[in-house]
């Protein structure tokens, strides 16, 4: 009984711990991540290979969830506006929800379940197959080699992916109320104009920057830690995504709530 | 071979390590000297790969001092091993070639790796290391497209293309056929009288070990057993240490 308390109480006490030991072990791959940066060996080969697999290998994955979920919003906003009589509005709700939340929320996570994904198994696999072992060896050091190359790609790239999943959400959005609905281009783009300005892209972008952030340290620890074989990779892979996930989605309201005290809807930053 | 008048080049002194609760290494005391092949063997799960990734600071010990050519590694950073690394080079098991590379790029990673830019001398010293290993017409392959052999000694001609002053062999021979285990032993022989390089070689192969160890370390119980040349190790009278020589496992049918 006495063992089933202390069990009890202990289970709270245990999962802090790991947290907080889990929390160490990023701020010490962040340090090694710093070290790496400030010396100015940044592997530029590696850097633009990266950018591709990232930035042109998630261009199918980036465009259609941004176009069809710019669709899917004007078609079921419509249908509520329309009991108003203000569905030329539209396009300022669509346009202000795409820049803000929609885009870089939804760029990130299919980003991150793909990238970040491949990232953990990539580095995983290499970790309990000595090849990081061999880097090591050979007098280069990890974080060096496999993390900062992808970090450097992915802040480069998920700025763009967002931006470029907005444009297509507005894109869709546009054909859908536009030529869908026949709400008149002209309002529909007036709305969107005064309703959304320059300010609302680069919030978006700005997510996007930290997203990417996010799903590098993450799946790139998950891979680096990866132990006991295959088995160990497809843990890792998981984990990076469902953590990586989870953390932009917490992140993404408190991001929120900062970005608009700097920058209100509407309004300049 | 004067061994004992030398400075040892690998010098480790109560060398601990445990993994959970389980101490796998309890003490080890040893001397490697310059230029000399050292083999260590002893049964499968004893720590034989633990100590000697010690050597090279992939572990860090829980006790005990590892001296590599005058630098004690164990109280060395990450990235204050990097010299040292630069001296020790290490064939692992299975090659750990990396994927991503062909034959080519993975000999001459090192070379890039230390800063060698001109090209022409990194293509010569890659195309000798692969062909002292007989690899040179598979140059273009990916290491998923060789066979174990192959990737075993591709790994050799990426621990010597840098030119170190030593070589860490783990397991070098296992699963390979007599034929190539043999090319394998020739290639470290080779590389001790050419250049002088200080060996230690992780093996089970007492074939191997009889033709290319100066001396000869046994690794049991975490700590060594025995100590001593090829000939001593013949003539032992530990029936731990001739049971071995002999493959015997005191099981009869």
């Amino acid at each position: 009984m006495i063992d089933a308390v202390n069990g009890f109480f202990a289970w709270p006490g245990r999962v802090f711990l790991e947290f907080l030991s889990y929390m160490g072990q990023l701020a010490l791959l962040l340090r090694d991540l710093a070290v790496a940066f400030r010396s100015g060996v940044w592997r530029l080969k590696l850097v633009a290979h990266q950018i591709v697999a990232i930035g042109y290998g998630s261009q199918a994955v980036v465009i259609v969830t941004g176009a069809f979920t710019g669709a899917v919003f004007t078609f079921q906003t419509y249908a509520k506006f329309k009991d108003f009589g203000i569905e030329s509005t539209v396009g300022a709700i669509v346009s202000i929800a795409l820049c803000r939340e929609l885009g870089p929320v939804l760029a990130g996570l299919m980003v991150g379940g793909r990238v970040g994904a491949s990232m953990a198994a990539d580095i995983g696999t290499m970790k309990v197959t000595e090849q990081v072992d061999a880097l090591r060896v050979m007098g280069v050091h990890p974080v060096d080699f496999l993390v900062l190359p992808r970090f450097i790609a992915m802040m480069i790239s998920m700025p763009l992916l967002v931006a470029e999943s907005i444009a297509f959400g507005l894109l869709a959005s546009y054909i859908v109320a536009v030529h869908g609905y026949g709400i008149p281009e002209a309002w529909f783009l007036a709305h969107m104009r005064e309703h959304t300005n320059m300010q609302d892209v680069l919030i978006g972008m700005t997510k996007g920057f930290v997203f990417g952030i996010i799903i590098t340290i993450v799946s790139c620890h998950q891979g680096l830690k990866a132990e006991n074989g295959a088995v160990g990779v497809g843990i890792g892979t998981t984990r990076a995504d469902d953590i990586s996930s989870l953390t932009m989605l917490i992140c993404n309201f408190f991001l929120s709530i900062l970005l608009n005290y700097l920058s209100p809807l509407g309004t300049g930053m | 071979m004067s061994a004992d008048k030398q400075e040892p080049f690998i010098r480790i002194r109560g060398l601990r390590k445990k993994f959970g609760k389980q101490e796998v290494l309890s003490g080890i005391d040893l001397d490697v000297f310059r230029g000399e092949t050292l083999a260590i063997v002893g049964p499968s799960g004893e720590g034989k790969t633990v100590m000697v990734k010690h050597i090279i600071g992939l572990l860090r010990p829980d006790a005990g001092t590892v001296v590599v050519d005058g630098v004690e590694v164990n109280k060395l950073r990450e990235r204050e091993l990097a010299p040292v690394r630069k001296r020790v080079s290490m064939l692992f098991q299975g090659g750990a070639l990396f994927d991503s590379l062909t034959v080519e790029e993975n000999v001459a990673f090192p070379l890039i790796e230390a800063g060698v830019r001109d090209r022409e001398e990194v293509n010569r010293r890659v195309h000798e290391a692969l062909e002292s290993v007989d690899l040179d017409e598979h140059k273009h392959k990916l290491p998923v497209n060789l066979s174990g052999g192959m990737r075993k000694r591709a790994g050799i001609a990426r621990a010597i293309v840098g030119r170190t002053q030593c070589i860490l062999y783990d397991e070098p021979n296992s699963g390979l056929d007599p034929i190539v285990a043999d090319v394998i032993d020739q290639m470290i022989l080779r590389m001790q009288k050419r250049l002088a390089v200080t060996s230690l070689v992780v093996t089970h192969d007492m074939k191997s070990v009889f033709k290319i160890a100066d001396r000869v370390a046994f690794l049991k119980r975490g700590v060594i057993h025995f100590l001593g040349t090829k000939e001593e190790l013949r003539a032992s009278p530990d029936s731990e240490v001739q049971d071995f020589i002999e493959g015997r496992s005191g099981i009869t049918s």
